[in-house]
């Protein structure tokens, strides 16, 4: 067995346990939450150069076979998700240091928040259909505790949204799931690929897919059932809504790419080029314009979320290797930038006690560290070169333009123009404009955990300038990845073990 | 029997679903409630229905000769009633909270949040 699978998994949930075991001691709780975050990361690392060095790593629980037990796969696009795991959790876990009340880390923060990480690295990690619902519901179990963690009104009713919406995809992917194992007898995906690959009835096989693409997509927030996340993701405390703007929708996306490169690419035509493609266009289009009516940062933001998940989609829905990679390229940058602007809006908070564009103001004369540090995430969301997002969404683009989509292609730049417009609406308003005779400035330059808040963010906006001027590294990644993904073979291989020593009863 | 499990699971999905679209809370729960056990259901059928054969392998052979039940959708939706009885005593208790928050159960009360 690799160990290097298995510790992304391992760390956070048994920080999980032990935080709940030290339930009393508040102070504990916090040190062993940083120790898992930077374990967490470190294992992420571990994992991924060992991927990057011996290729798609297997490890088969209880030394079962691939088919009948349990299989944990790490290939690239997993590893990267590990990885981009780690520098998420770590920045979350310092910054909450900062900003988690009493109260809230009293009712659990850090138990919850392990256990979600080590559901959302499993998730990332599984190589089984079965186990790939059993991590997302660990993971969502978590997360409706992070949601309601304080409850306030408005939690409550973002919660019962979020749980409802979350519950029905959940009940979906099980339902798919079920007829899934009924036509092929097997729920490891890399025997599935096999199995279906030589299959009659595509058309039902079509039908399991759809199904899998409702389940996937309500959890990606993608077009025609988002709603539920620009109603939820802005209203616990900053930390969770960051973590879970990062990593959350990520899931379904990963899942995605998972499914439709790996076991439905029969009909590439119908699934991919049609239903795909329209689902990423219009999840673009209709992000956009709902944070275009916003006034309040953090649901411009949320609704950002929606759109950017829109070029992840039609990344995929082009099915060239440029356009995969571009949307690998996409993921991490994304999860990066948001996790960092969702974090800065919480400093934000901090001065003037509002998320409301017009009772903030003056900022950058107030500090004009936080507004170029605002401007980093912010411009490369937009898509302004040297930063990542450009590369991100030029890689997209240019996919588009060479495969001939030219609405994909119009759209996306329309909706690159219109998130440039939002990022400067929040600019001018919070940071340019002076301060409103209403709004009280709270707190100035004399927070005392002002370390702890910039740390997390200021690291994650170098990230950002790294990847966007080392780009031509992470391109090739993402290249390599999109590799990976578009040759099953090399994945069936890896857990089945090659064509001819497969020996079936 | 599989046409009439069938018939079960469709109404079952179709009352779930009504009840999901119900504006009071309450009915969305329940709504919840029926549709994992319909998911559970038919997992159980499609995975195909065998009466009284145990997947057992008798002392003498090596492996089972005679038709058996197969252990894995058995398996599968002991897990997935685990999960889901977990997420719907979580749900229960949010509900209450917020019935309790909000005064009132009516879904049209509680549109603050969205945009």
């Amino acid at each position: 067995m690799n160990i290097a699978i298995v510790l992304p998994i391992f760390i956070p949930m048994l920080a999980g346990a032990l935080t709940l075991a030290c339930w009393q001691w508040r102070n504990v709780q916090r040190w062993l939450s940083l120790l898992s975050g930077t374990g967490l990361l470190l294992a992420g690392i571990y994992l991924f150069i060992q991927v990057r060095e011996q290729g798609i790593l297997v490890a088969y629980m209880g030394d079962w076979a691939a088919p009948y037990g349990i299989t944990l796969v790490a290939d690239l696009l997993s590893a990267i998700m590990v990885l981009v795991t780690g520098i998420v959790g770590l920045s979350v876990a310092v910054y909450s240091l900062a900003t988690m009340s009493q109260k809230h880390e009293a009712f659990g923060y850090y138990p919850l928040l392990h256990l979600m990480l080590a559901g959302v690295a499993g998730a990332f990690l599984t190589g089984d259909i079965f186990n790939l619902y059993v991590w997302f519901e660990i993971m969502l179990v978590a997360s409706f505790g992070l949601m309601i963690l304080g409850g306030e009104r408005a939690q409550m009713e973002g919660a019962v949204k979020y749980v409802t919406l979350n519950l029905l995809s959940s009940a979906l992917f099980l339902t798919a799931v079920g007829l899934l194992y009924g036509y092929a007898g097997t729920l490891n995906m890399a025997d599935l690929a096999v199995k279906l690959g030589t299959g009659e009835q595509p058309g039902l096989v079509t039908v399991i897919a759809m199904l899998f693409m409702v389940a996937f997509g309500i959890k990606a927030a993608a077009f025609p059932l988002f709603f539920w996340l620009p109603a939820s993701y802005h209203t616990p405390p900053v930390a969770i809504s960051a973590v879970f703007a990062g990593l959350l929708t990520k899931v379904g996306v990963y899942a995605l790419y998972r499914v439709f490169s790996l076991i439905f690419v029969q009909d590439i035509s119908l699934t991919h080029h049609h239903i795909l493609m329209g689902m990423g266009i219009f999840t673009m289009l209709t992000g956009v314009l709902g944070a275009a009516a916003q006034f309040e940062v953090r649901r411009i933001l949320s609704f950002h979320i929606v759109s950017q998940i829109g070029y992840m989609l039609v990344g995929l829905a082009l099915f060239t290797p440029l356009a995969i990679a571009g949307g690998v390229f996409y993921i991490f940058h994304h999860i990066i930038v948001k996790t960092n602007l969702f974090l800065i809006s919480g400093i934000m908070y901090r001065y003037h006690g509002s998320y409301e564009l017009s009772k903030l103001g003056g900022l950058y004369r107030a500090t004009p560290w936080l507004a170029l540090l605002f401007l980093i995430p912010a411009m490369s969301l937009a898509g302004i070169p040297p930063l990542s997002g450009f590369f991100a969404k030029y890689t997209v683009i240019k996919a588009g333009v060479l495969e001939g989509a030219w609405w994909m292609v119009g759209i996306a730049l329309l909706v690159g123009l219109l998130t440039l417009y939002s990022m400067v609406k929040i600019w001018a308003e919070a940071f340019w404009k002076p301060l409103p005779e209403e709004a009280k400035p709270l707190r100035g330059g004399e927070d005392p955990n002002r370390y702890l808040l910039y740390l997390p963010v200021a690291v994650l906006a170098g990230m950002t300038l790294t990847i966007g001027l080392g780009a031509e590294w992470f391109v090739q990644l993402a290249l390599d990845t999109a590799d990976q993904l578009l040759t099953p073979s090399g994945y069936i291989d890896a857990v089945l073990g090659p064509i001819e020593a497969r020996s079936r009863p | 029997m599989e046409n009439l499990f069938a018939f079960v699971i469709g109404g079952l999905y179709a009352t779930a679903l009504f009840m999901m679209l119900r504006r009071s809370i309450v009915k969305l729960v329940i709504g919840l409630m029926i549709l994992s056990n319909a998911a559970n259901l038919l997992i159980l059928t499609a995975g195909g229905l065998v009466r009284g054969a145990p997947p057992l392998i008798p002392d003498h052979l090596e492996r089972v000769t005679t038709t058996m039940a197969d252990p894995l959708p058995q398996a599968l939706i002991l897990t997935a009633i685990v999960i889901s009885f977990g997420v719907l005593a979580f749900a229960v208790v949010l509900i209450h909270r917020a019935y309790e928050v909000i005064g009132a159960d009516d879904m049209n009360e509680m549109k603050s949040t969205d945009s």
